[in-house]
């Protein structure tokens, strides 16, 4: 009998010293976690259970926000199944569109024009960094800091801001069409996004100063969501989690699109593969992308005014000018407005690098105006799979910054 | 059977002819199809054959030709992170009885991505441990993806489970 237990059973004559050294009699709780919870966001529901805060087992069940977006592209034209894209990741709407299109041209096979890519780059890498200040600000909020959240949002703000510029719209840009961009961005854009570039440096410094060596954030993330290499690349996860393990795995380097040859940027890669590598690749790459921003820009302006739709009858509206005075022309006008564009029959698949990975959009075209199968592959459902893997083990408060550096995102997921 | 040009195909016929039922390369996109009995050993061979390296599967789903015999096609996506090559292997399923092997043995990703083909078309997988819809609800009826399902149609609905 110890010390202590002798105290005790000497001055509680009815306690058994049994008691104190037997088994304490425990069981694995359930946790029910969501749909919708304040420390996540992401419409997801975690059945959790636990010994005693730590996660023995979990089960993620996604499809809060299905909206059947295959079942709605099957019934539209093929121009209609854009503006559903921008409803996939809201945060980075862009991106979404861009995959789709991009998918589309290459069953049509079509080349955009070079000043179309370029708009295209910018407008990807604008949209990028406003998805990763957004997995990055609300990782801080949920992890009880405001501040950095607000800078975030703030920053958020000044690349929609540019968004509106560019296609009138903040959020649902609907900004990419097949074959081009809905129109050439207005001559005080570059001004204008270069102030907004130096503004989201500063905001940036800002954020780096309050969250990176705060040690309530760091001892939050360091050593917390730890997965490895291997398991990584059999759950077919891609983009900042991935690079967090060290795989430099980036479609804008591997297998570049549009004009990403040309442009100068560094992809980070983590060594640890926990929750701060993911934040620091996310911060690095949010610099990348201002970068990639500036060499658009003056890409543009030494490119000189051109067109940013390609000339092509298939998926093109004929110039209005024509359209009034000639007969073709009408022709051509009314039946690609009640009808759509007519795809050549077969089947592609085209991935782009989204700020969650890899988004890749597989469509089959059986000839007609109205696409026969859309599919969409959401890094946010293949990138949240493994999170058994990442959480298995820690404390239930882990499973907060983990979750939020997966950054599923509902619509992208759940479609 | 013709390779297309493609080194990827080329190999894939030279190890595993009699699995191979058909390959095109469209667009650029090499493509096996696949005889549904040899699915896993070939899905194996891309996987572990030194050159080919196949360690990632991008992406699983399917497509309804509705009127078509066999009915259903499963599409995977292959991605090699080492070599940074595609692959597109597909097989045919008819619609009185669909069901494939299941490839959660060859790569663990397989496992929600069938379980939406299930959700989605109502194609089982053999030997899948936990074959549950993903997206939609226990209850719901039908498999909202074939292309006979109406996009208009209701569903019934759902009291609160306890």
């Amino acid at each position: 009998m110890t010390e202590e237990a002798q105290w005790l059973t000497e001055r509680r004559p009815d306690t058994k010293a049994d008691d104190l050294h037997g088994d304490l009699h425990t069981e694995h709780q359930i946790l029910n976690m969501g749909p919708s919870h304040p420390a996540s966001h992401g419409t997801v529901k975690f059945v959790i259970e636990l010994d005693g805060e730590t996660i023995v087992n979990i089960d993620t069940q996604v499809g809060y926000l299905h909206r059947g977006f295959e079942k709605e592209c099957e019934s539209g034209t093929w121009y209609q199944a854009i503006p559903y894209t921008d409803r996939l990741n809201y945060n980075s709407a862009i991106l979404c569109n861009l995959g789709y299109c991009m998918a589309v041209e290459k069953l049509l096979e079509i080349e955009t024009p070079e000043r179309c890519q370029w708009q295209r780059v910018m407008a990807g890498e604008l949209a990028r960094i406003a998805d990763h200040l957004t997995r990055t600000g609300a990782a801080c909020l949920e992890l009880a800091a405001m501040t950095p959240f607000l800078y975030g949002i703030e920053a958020r703000e000044l690349t929609w801001d540019l968004c509106e510029a560019l296609c009138g719209a903040r959020v649902t840009s609907n900004y990419v069409r097949i074959g081009g961009v809905k129109h050439e961005m207005p001559s005080s854009f570059p001004a204008r996004c270069r102030e907004n570039i130096a503004k989201i440096r500063g905001l940036l410094k800002d954020f780096d100063e309050v969250v990176t060596g705060n040690r309530i954030f760091v001892d939050r993330l360091r050593g917390t969501g730890i997965i490895s290499k291997e398991a990584c690349i059999q759950y077919g996860v891609t983009g900042p989690i991935l690079r967090s393990v060290g795989v430099p795995l980036d479609l804008r380097k591997q297998q570049p699109y549009l004009t990403y040859d040309q442009i100068d940027f560094d992809v980070p890669v983590g060594s640890v593969g926990d929750n701060y590598d993911r934040y620091l690749v996310c911060v690095y790459e949010m610099h990348q992308s201002l970068r990639i921003v500036e060499q658009c820009l003056e890409a543009l302006e030494k490119l000189g005014p051109g067109p940013v739709n390609v000339d092509d009858p298939r998926v093109r509206w004929p110039a209005k000018g024509r359209v009034f005075n000639r007969m073709e022309e009408l022709i051509q006008q009314f039946k690609s407005v009640t009808e759509g564009p007519r795809v050549p029959a077969g089947e592609a698949y085209f991935a782009v690098e989204s700020a969650n990975g890899e988004l890749g959009f597989y469509v089959v075209s059986d000839g007609s105006a109205v696409p026969w199968k859309v599919r969409c592959r959401p890094p946010s459902l293949i990138n949240l799979q493994p999170l058994p893997l990442m959480v298995k083990g820690s404390l239930l408060a882990d499973l907060i910054p983990t979750f939020d550096f997966v950054n599923m995102i509902g619509g992208e997921c759940d479609r | 059977m013709e390779d297309h040009g493609s080194p990827l195909l080329r190999r894939l016929l030279d190890a595993l002819p009699a699995a191979v039922s058909g390959t095109h390369a469209e667009l650029g996109d090499a493509t096996a199809i696949v005889r549904p009995e040899e699915l896993v050993s070939v899905m194996r061979f891309l996987r572990d054959a030194p050159g080919l390296e196949f360690e990632m599967l991008s992406d699983a789903t399917a497509v309804d030709y509705l009127g078509e015999s066999p009915r259903f096609e499963v599409v995977y996506h292959l991605y090699s992170v080492t070599r940074n090559h595609r692959l597109r292997v597909k097989l045919r399923v008819g619609d009185e009885k669909p069901e494939v092997d299941s490839l959660i043995p060859v790569w663990p990703a397989a496992n929600w991505l069938e379980r939406e083909i299930w959700d989605m078309y109502g194609i089982r997988f053999r030997g899948h441990p936990d074959l549950r819809r993903l997206l939609l609800y226990e209850e719901f009826e039908g498999h909202p993806l074939r292309k006979d399902y109406p996009k208009e149609k209701r569903q019934p609905l759902v009291g609160p489970r306890n």
